[in-house]
């Protein structure tokens, strides 16, 4: 897992190496200025001796300076580390998740991916600030002070080699039991923003049936829940300061009592006066980087779930590839489906589509029509290898998709999704989207096309409105067309609406096909809808329903012999006038 | 995020969570600190102490007596104790109060946001009003839990310890203070510099997670257009700038860190020298002893101020927080003078009288000024008399729209998007309140109704179909609590969802999650018919309630309907005009303003805009 992160490292290397090795300086600067420090009071302030403070001040003054352009150093190089870092292991990831397949993304599902690339990043990034300071500092400084310690006395020492362990102990156990409260809390956090968002976006239904108070108990439950483990969390985590105080504190004692025995029994040649409050600094040092050890303990162990989920991003393998030697040119606009069976989670014995048979000529108008959760979407969606098919074959212009070059089968495809969105910028940059060097022209002719030429005139700023994220700021059938106007930019061999005009008024929808008709004739164009009158006047209308064909037919043979578009039909034609 | 900025007051009132529930316990967490700071203090103090009093008296005896030094060290080991017992104590309690307040703040937020009117939803970001319950809440849990105790303890320990210099040389304490004026100017230009780079660094990783987010929502369209290359080159963009702006902020943090413990060595080289300086000349009169312990003073005395330091950000941080919490607590609640109140009835002898049973009557319970009760049976006879309504001042969206809806009647609104149709029943159900005009509702203006009571007598569909976590069953069950599991099912029959759920692995058991992505936008909406038919409410409003659902299913839903809404007055608002043929009355609105009113027949005849609208669809017979 760690070599998969590490490996978005790259250029910061310099930098990843480089503050280990200051904070090692800074740390050996750190360990000798309390020695300085001892001498600075024994040889000079203890004797006044002006001439050793002198000397000594100046030594120490030197090593301060050093000491801080160290630390300055590896302050700078670790932000350019981690800053870099977490920026390339972003980018990794983006481009990863642009690699995706359909599959892949409802595998992981939008929010999650969103969570990963966010969030998850962040704890990253400071779990690896820490760990390239922190994690060498404190094992370091702990060393070094204690190397220092036992060359100072060996014997008292002996007390830091008792306690260590010890301390190392409590921490651990105080880390290890508080570490899986914490996780509960975080998925209780997410249930509680469950919450909010719900009622945030679902406020209206929530007052409509005025339940106001139900939701608030609801909410009032999850809090309370994270109060309940945060306090218990929070209680064990409290046990932290006393205990290191306790050390601390337990140092300071042993030291001065058996530091005391001995200046007094060897009269000051083992052991002076002056090397007991070195000892005594040492020991707040030693037990403070064991503090940081186990702080650093937490945070990689919170940041492990986080590293986990974004490693398991960059380990998954996007289930649509380019092929070996792909075809880079797509003949015509022709499509056949043979024997095509389809399921979204790889399936066998649920599939969405079962034996489908189909096959479409170059330049053909195809109507698709059936009952909600038929097959109509899934059944377009094998054409530009949106999907996989799970069984048979999907032809386009007489080769087999899964043979073509992506991005070359997919730019002669263009397919209006039913859940569509526009991005944030102008009409002119989301309709540039189909073609990026697209002319002022080209993108008015194929609104025009759309149909959306008029509306996007209307507007004060015409071409250049800016569209807010989501499209909010234009209404649904306006935004269905921009995204026509958009796939339509693309000069595609086939074009596949997915129920795309639903939200435009019947006389628009109309305006639309006729165009379709008289400005792009060789385009085969398929139109899935829930209209009748949307489809009626294609070549073949496809009748859909639980997954397989059920007719192929014009308007008026179906009419004729199938019951279910006759059904169809009746409910939108007849209606109930007789009601009344 | 903004540049943080702290309301006056803010401390005032957060600091009143704590002492309205937790004063004792406050008292008692500051008495600890004291306590343990003075355990502290203590400590640095003893070590002078020692040498002078018990070990430089032993220097050179033989067979030294070391009773009154085991007796000093018990004194301070008990001391210790002491020390130790106040820093479990306070942070233990901290711990509680700091989870206490957050949950207090946290259940008022969500309380508060509950009561607020839609206006405030339709007018703040949906992230916006998010983020005070994660990333405010956080940072103030950050401050409260940690920062806090940090604070006053530094804060104690400054105090404790500046008296005993004080005490000990007041000279020496005067070059102390100057040398912390010094650093504390230092520290403070630096941490503000890096505060700029820190709102920077937010503002960018607010533009890289909005990209994130926008792009991976759009990535299905992303994918279709061959847009990843496209997407991945603005992504760097974005991303660049971002680790420039992260850098910067965290270079000046990280160095602070340095620069301080240094200054505290400096400053104590300085100390030392002046201090041997002052005393050899004698222009002070100290031992040497306590320049020893002034030094180790000096020391102490360096470290909690670094510490407020360090943690002063974070507190800023979490004050804007607590702001941006306070100002959402003082939005202007959803207003109710509503008296009149929907109760259940029974009849005799023509008379209406209140009753506790679910007799399945209701009726509006209506007290006179003069004391008098009136009781007005539920029809669902809704009235709009010249109503005009904007949105906001000046900019009206209605104009003097009439209409009258009798019980059982099936009222249309056709138009353009932006028209107004789905204004007119957010006033219906007082989601905005009319500018001018009146609405009744069986006669009462809807002013004097209560607006839960309002509310409960509507059953609204929305196009926009929120679904909440939880199985399918309590789903349906949202609109009716005490539902059996027969109504439910008899309900989503009714809603022609019941084959397609039991279609499902769990049935009625189904799990949704999220935004109930599980199912198709046709079965939701099913779904969220499903759950106002359980009502079975005197009102319907449906707003593009059948929009994703295919016309054959719609056929069978109306039907399903059409019996159940026998007798009851029902609103549609419909993009296909087969969805409202059958209305009574249809509207046809046009910036506002209803410009054609009839039956489907009338309108026809009429050759309007209706006209135009219908046989758009049907030009090409």
């Amino acid at each position: 897992m760690i070599k998969k992160l590490t490996k978005s490292i790259r250029e910061y290397k310099k930098d990843a190496i480089l503050t280990p090795i200051f904070v090692a300086v800074e740390v050996i600067l750190e360990v000798i200025i309390p020695l300085l420090m001892a001498n600075l009071i024994d040889d000079g302030v203890y004797n006044g001796d002006m001439n050793m403070v002198y000397k000594i001040g100046v030594e120490l003054i030197i090593c301060a300076i050093l000491s801080l352009i160290f630390g300055m150093l590896s302050g700078i190089s670790a932000a350019k580390a981690s800053a870099g870092f977490s920026k390339n292991l972003r980018e990794d990831l983006y481009k990863k998740v642009q690699e995706f397949s359909f599959y892949n993304i409802d595998k992981f599902s939008t929010s999650s991916l969103v969570t990963r690339l966010t969030t998850d990043i962040s704890n990253v990034q400071m779990a690896f600030q820490m760990i390239i300071r922190i994690a060498v500092r404190s094992p370091l400084m702990l060393f070094s002070s204690l190397f220092f310690a036992i060359s100072i006395s060996p014997k008292l020492s002996l007390i830091f080699l008792i306690l260590i362990p010890i301390i190392g102990l409590g921490l651990y156990l105080i880390v290890t039991h508080t570490h899986p409260i914490m996780e509960k809390i975080f998925k209780t956090y997410d249930k509680l923003n469950n919450v909010v968002e719900e009622n945030v976006s679902a406020i209206r239904v929530v007052k409509s049936f005025v339940l106001e108070d139900e939701e608030n108990k609801k909410f009032n439950k999850v809090s309370n829940t994270i109060y309940q483990d945060f306090s218990k969390a929070e209680k064990l985590l409290a046990l932290n300061s006393p205990l290191m105080q306790f050390a601390i504190y337990l140092c300071i004692l042993l030291i001065s009592w058996f530091g005391a025995k001995l200046i007094v029994n060897t009269n000051m040649v083992e052991f002076t006066t002056g090397e007991l409050m070195t000892m005594l600094t040492y020991s707040i040092q030693i037990l403070s980087s064991l503090m940081m050890l186990s702080m650093i303990l937490v945070i990689v162990t919170i940041s492990k779930a986080s590293a986990e989920r974004i490693v398991e991003v960059l380990e998954e393998i996007p289930d649509i590839k380019n092929p070996k030697n792909p075809v880079k040119t797509v003949a015509n606009g022709s499509i056949e489906f043979k024997n095509v069976g389809f399921s979204y989670i790889k399936d066998k014995k649920r599939e969405s589509l079962k034996k489908i048979n189909l096959k479409i000529k170059s330049g053909e108008t195809i109507g698709i029509i059936g009952g909600t959760g038929s097959g109509k979407s899934s059944l377009v969606n094998l054409i530009p290898r949106l999907y996989d098919a799970t069984e048979g074959a999907v032809l386009v212009g007489e080769i087999n998709v899964k043979r073509y070059d992506l991005n070359s089968l997919r730019n002669e495809v263009a397919c209006v999704l039913q859940k569509n969105v526009l991005f944030s910028g102008t009409i002119s940059d989301n309709i540039r989207w189909g073609k990026e060097d697209a002319t002022e022209e080209e993108i008015k002719r194929v609104c025009k096309i759309a149909q959306a030429d008029e509306f996007i005139c209307n507007f004060p700023d015409g071409y250049n409105t800016y569209i807010e994220e989501g499209g909010t700021n234009v209404s649904g059938g306006q935004k269905q067309r921009l995204c026509i106007a958009r796939a339509l930019l693309k000069h595609p061999k086939i074009l596949i609406l997915d129920d795309s005009t639903s939200a435009v008024d019947t006389k628009t929808d109309n305006l639309i096909r006729k165009s379709f008709a008289s400005d792009i004739p060789e385009t085969t164009k398929i139109i899935i809808a829930q209209r009748i009158s949307s489809v009626q006047d294609c070549d073949k209308i496809v009748v859909m329903n639980n997954g397989t064909i059920d007719a192929i037919g014009t308007h008026e043979e179906l009419l004729k012999n199938n019951t279910i578009y006759k059904e169809v039909y009746e409910s939108q034609t007849k209606g109930s006038d007789t009601d009344e | 995020m903004n540049k943080p900025q702290i309301k006056k007051g803010t401390i005032k009132r957060l600091l009143s969570y704590i002492t309205k529930k937790y004063k004792k316990q406050f008292i008692a967490v500051f008495i600890c600190i004291i306590l343990s700071s003075i355990a502290n203090v203590f400590g640095s103090l003893f070590l002078q102490t020692l040498i002078d009093d018990y070990i430089t008296p032993l220097l050179g005896i033989e067979n030294p007596v070391y009773t009154e030094l085991l007796k000093a060290i018990g004194f301070m080991a008990m001391i210790y104790v002491v020390g130790i017992i106040s820093t479990y104590l306070y942070n233990r309690i901290m711990a509680v109060i700091s989870q206490g307040v957050l949950k207090d703040i946290r259940d008022e937020m969500f309380n508060k946001m509950e009561k607020l009117p839609i206006r405030y939803f339709d007018t703040h970001a949906h992230g916006d009003i998010m983020s005070h319950y994660t990333n405010d809440t956080d940072t103030l849990r950050q401050m409260l839990s940690q920062s806090l105790p940090h604070i006053i303890m530094s804060i104690m320990t400054i105090v404790v310890i500046f008296f005993g210099m004080l005490y000990m040389s007041p000279i020496l304490t005067g070059f102390v203070i100057i040398f912390t004026i010094l650093t504390v100017i230092i520290t403070k230009t630096i941490s503000s510099k890096s505060s700029k780079y820190f709102i920077g660094q937010q503002v960018s990783l607010g533009k890289v997670n909005g990209y994130i987010e926008e792009m991976l929502n759009g990535q299905k369209v992303i994918k279709v257009f061959t847009h990843e290359e496209k997407s991945i080159e603005e992504f760097k963009k974005l991303n660049n700038q971002l680790n420039k702006d992260m850098y910067s902020a965290n270079k000046f943090i990280n160095i602070l860190m340095p620069i301080a413990n240094n200054l505290g060595n400096l400053q104590y080289v300085l100390i030392a020298i002046i201090g041997t300086i002052l005393t050899i000349n004698g222009t002070i009169d100290l031992t040497i002893g306590v320049i020893i312990s002034f030094l180790q003073l000096t020391r102490s005395f360096t470290q909690p101020i670094n510490q407020v330091m360090n943690q002063l950000n974070s507190v800023i941080m979490a004050l804007a927080g607590a702001g941006r919490i306070f100002e959402m607590l003082d939005e202007e609640p959803e207003k109710d003078e509503g008296y009149v109140t929907l109760v259940n009835v029974k009849k005799e002898n023509d008379k209406l009288i209140e009753t506790e049973e679910r007799t399945g009557i209701w009726a509006w319970k209506h007290p006179h000024h003069d004391g008098s009760i009136e009781y007005v049976e539920l029809k669902g006879h809704i009235e709009l008399t010249n109503v005009d309504f904007g949105y906001e001042e000046n900019k009206m969206v209605l104009h003097d729209i009439s209409l009258y809806a009798k019980p059982g009647q099936k009222i249309a609104f056709v138009g353009a998007t932006g028209a107004g149709k789905t204004t007119i029943t957010n006033l219906i159900n007082r989601f905005y309140d009319i500018e001018d005009g009146k609405i009744r509702y069986d006669g009462i203006n809807i002013n004097k109704i209560k607006k839960a009571d309002l509310r409960k007598s509507l059953g609204v569909v929305l196009q926009d179909t929120n679904l909440f976590t939880g199985t399918i069953k309590e789903n349906i069950k949202y609109g009716k609590e005490e539902a059996t599991d027969e109504e439910v099912i008899e309900a989503a029959k009714l809603a022609n969802a019941h084959d397609f759920i039991l279609r499902l692995p769990q049935g009625y058991d189904t799990m949704l999650s999220g935004n109930g992505s599980e199912l198709s936008q046709g079965q939701r909406q099913l779904i969220s018919i499903a759950r106002v038919a359980i009502n079975n409410p005197p009102v319907m409003i449906l707003d593009e309630a059948t929009s994703s659902i295919d016309t054959r299913t719609e056929k069978i839903v109306q039907d399903g309907m059409d019996k159940l809404m026998d007798g009851r007055t029902v609103f549609v608002i419909a993009h296909r005009l087969s969805t409202v043929r059958n209305s009574k009355a249809i509207m046809v609105l046009d910036h506002g303003r209803i410009i054609e009113r009839g039956n489907h027949e009338e309108l026809i005849a009429q050759k309007g805009q209706y006209y135009q609208l219908y046989t758009g669809a049907f030009e090409l017979e």
